[in-house]
């Protein structure tokens, strides 16, 4: 067996401020294989880049062990250091600095001559469209300029494992899209393992991409999203005009669905193949003299499944001030009819 | 980590932090307006007046208080660089930790050794004497010791992260005590004993009659070796903190 990229057991992190300990981390145990790209998912404060830093030595964990392609990042962590590159939640360049300088820096800083370093530079500015920035204070470049210098700095010195930290956070939807492009290229070229955390539903949402939900600081579902999102399977959500005929429809339904949930005149059901259950159900329904107001049917969105798994949505939580167990007082429960649109693109607050 | 390597890194440092300096080389002369008004305004006060021996006095203390400004705006700098994340791409890279101390203490010299040069040339006409020797030994013992004041000040930046009022507070509250205990504005000739106790418990009193010393083109060894205990004392225990508090992750 190849040594993992990335493992980490019971990784654990406690912040202690006065007498308040905030457990971050929670004993996380994840693997990632080399050339893998890994989306980390969860709502803000989950712990996502807590657990990045402790992978890149930039915290210490409070126990619990890192090993990075078989290095133990506690104990040899100036060797660690020369085999990952790191794109953190803000900037790396410094503002006053031309975006080029900083990436020459970071080459010479992995140990490149001055010739080289110069060359590798102007190559990954090259393939990142930044040659025409490239000798202006990194201040007055935009936000999705600065964020691919970042990348480029990330990237100088060939890691065998990246770690992007909120790439694209604040940027508009068309920046956001063209920088996903960028990494899932630079993922196929160079083959390097990519390790990204997110809380946008939209960039995990690819069927073959490997996502970790984690919330308070633990892993709660790891799988491709096509198969996170198949194991909760399709939901049927039909309308009535009143309540006491979709209780009724429950209770018939109830007789070959497991999954059936009522919320009101509108009751969901969760079944494996939706458009093919929607048409068996509606014809049932009418044998039993049901009448139907509509009926929609939707596949699981990545923001299904996380609301499947902690009861809460992932993007409710998002836009809270934090780790807010809120949940929208009109529907309790999970039962609510589910957004039609499988990937949400409008912006969540940061 | 090997002497070399240190000091190759430290020169990466140093560099990427000279570079936006030397970018804007009138920002950096600028920053003499200051000791010219302190020199136009304390000069007349000053026991004999603003006479060339005056001058004489008053010149290197304006330099060796450029020195320490500057140096201890080393954490203030770093604070700004740990807001967003340019520290932090460096601390994950692989260069050494006591050269991301040392590049930025040694960037604070930069601009010192060029207001040095613009004060001398613009107090010459009014009869400054100048000692190119003495002005390049003055200057490089300046160094020294603002290279272990910007080490301290950074490790008051690292120990003030997310919290600037400390950092500013703690400066502040030491700047003009050390500058005045120092004998730097005004001679403590007259001083309480208690105040010439301080004086000369502050290294920076031994580096800046060291420093009159040297401008003035005199070698005597006793101020000269004070001088330089001085500097070395304060070098020594900044880099000492300086870099025990940097190897320390977060
Ligand atoms: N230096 C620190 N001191 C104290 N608490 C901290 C510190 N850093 C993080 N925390 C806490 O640890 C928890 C996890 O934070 P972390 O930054 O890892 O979350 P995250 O998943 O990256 O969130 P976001 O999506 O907002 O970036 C939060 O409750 C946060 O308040
Ligand atoms: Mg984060």
């Amino acid at each position: 067996m190849s040594t993992p990229a990335i493992e980490t057991t019971d990784l654990t992190k406690t912040f202690t401020s006065g007498k308040t300990a905030t457990t971050a981390v929670d004993r996380l145990i994840l693997t990632i294989e080399p050339g893998e790209l890994v989306a980390l998912l969860g709502p803000n404060g989950a712990g996502k880049s807590t657990t990045l830093k402790m992978i890149t030595t930039l915290l210490t964990p409070t126990s619990g062990t890192v090993r990075l392609l078989g290095h133990d990042v506690a104990k040899r962590p100036a060797e660690a250091r020369r085999h990952f590159g790191f794109v953190g939640q803000g900037n790396s360049a410094g503002s006053l600095q031309h975006g080029r300088d900083e990436v020459v820096v970071q080459a010479l800083a992995h140990g490149l001559g001055r010739r080289q370093a110069a060359a590798r530079a102007d190559e990954i500015i090259d393939a990142l469209g930044l040659a025409d920035f490239a000798h202006r204070p990194v201040e007055r470049l935009s936000g999705g300029q600065r964020r691919r210098f970042d990348i480029a700095i990330g990237l100088v010195n060939r890691p065998e494992v990246l770690f992007l930290d909120e790439p694209s956070t604040g940027l508009d939807p068309a920046s956001r899209a063209h920088l996903q492009g960028i990494i899932r290229e630079l993922h196929e070229e160079t083959g390097a393992t990519m390790v990204l955390t997110t809380h946008y539903l939209d960039e995990a949402d690819a069927p073959s991409q490997r996502v970790v939900i984690i919330d308070h600081g633990r892993v709660i579902a790891d799988d491709t999203a096509g198969a996170l999102k198949a194991g909760l399977g399709d939901l049927v959500t039909l309308h009535f005009d009143d309540v006491c005929r979709a209780a009724a429809a429950a209770d018939a339904l109830r007789r070959q669905h497991d999954r059936v949930e009522e919320a009101g005149t509108s009751v969901g059901v969760r079944t494996d193949d939706g458009p093919t259950a929607g048409l068996t159900i509606l014809d049932g329904l009418r044998d039993a003299g049901l009448q139907i107001a509509g009926i929609e049917t939707s596949h699981a969105s990545l923001d299904d499944v996380f609301l499947h798994l902690t009861g809460r949505s992932l993007r409710e939580s998002d836009s809270e001030t934090g780790e807010s167990e809120d949940v929208d007082p009109d529907s309790p429960d999970d039962n609510r009819p589910d957004p039609t649109e499988p990937n949400p693109t409008e912006e969540v607050a940061a | 980590m090997s002497i070399p390597t240190i000091a190759r890194h430290t020169s990466i440092v140093f560099s990427r932090e000279v570079r936006p300096l030397l970018r804007s080389p009138f920002q950096m002369v600028i920053a003499v307006v200051q000791p010219i008004m302190f020199l136009a305004l304390f000069a007349p006060l000053l026991p004999g007046g603003a006479t060339a021996e005056t001058l004489q006095w008053f010149v290197p203390g304006m330099v060796a208080m450029s020195c320490l400004a500057a140096a201890t705006m080393t954490g203030s700098n770093l604070m700004l660089e740990m807001a967003t994340g340019s520290h932090e791409r460096l601390l994950v890279s692989p260069l050494t930790r006591s050269s991301l101390l040392l590049g930025r203490a040694l960037k604070e010299v930069v601009p010192v050794i060029a207001q040095a040069l613009v004060l001398v040339l613009l107090t010459w006409p009014f009869g400054f004497a100048i000692h190119p020797l003495g002005i390049l030994g003055g200057v490089a013992l300046l160094a020294l010791f603002s290279v272990g004041v910007g080490a301290l000040s950074f490790a008051l930046g690292l120990a003030s992260k997310h919290q600037d009022w400390l950092f500013w507070t703690v400066q502040q509250t030491l700047l003009f005590p050390v500058l005045l205990s120092a004998g730097v504005l005004l001679p403590l000739d007259g001083a309480p004993t208690w105040l010439r106790w301080l004086s000369q418990a502050n290294p920076m009193t031994h580096v800046v009659a060291a420093t009159r010393e040297l401008f003035a083109g005199r070698y005597p060894a006793d101020t000269l070796l004070a001088g330089l205990a001085g500097a070395v004392v304060v070098l020594v225990i900044g880099l000492a903190v300086g870099i025990r508090r940097m190897q320390r992750a977060d």
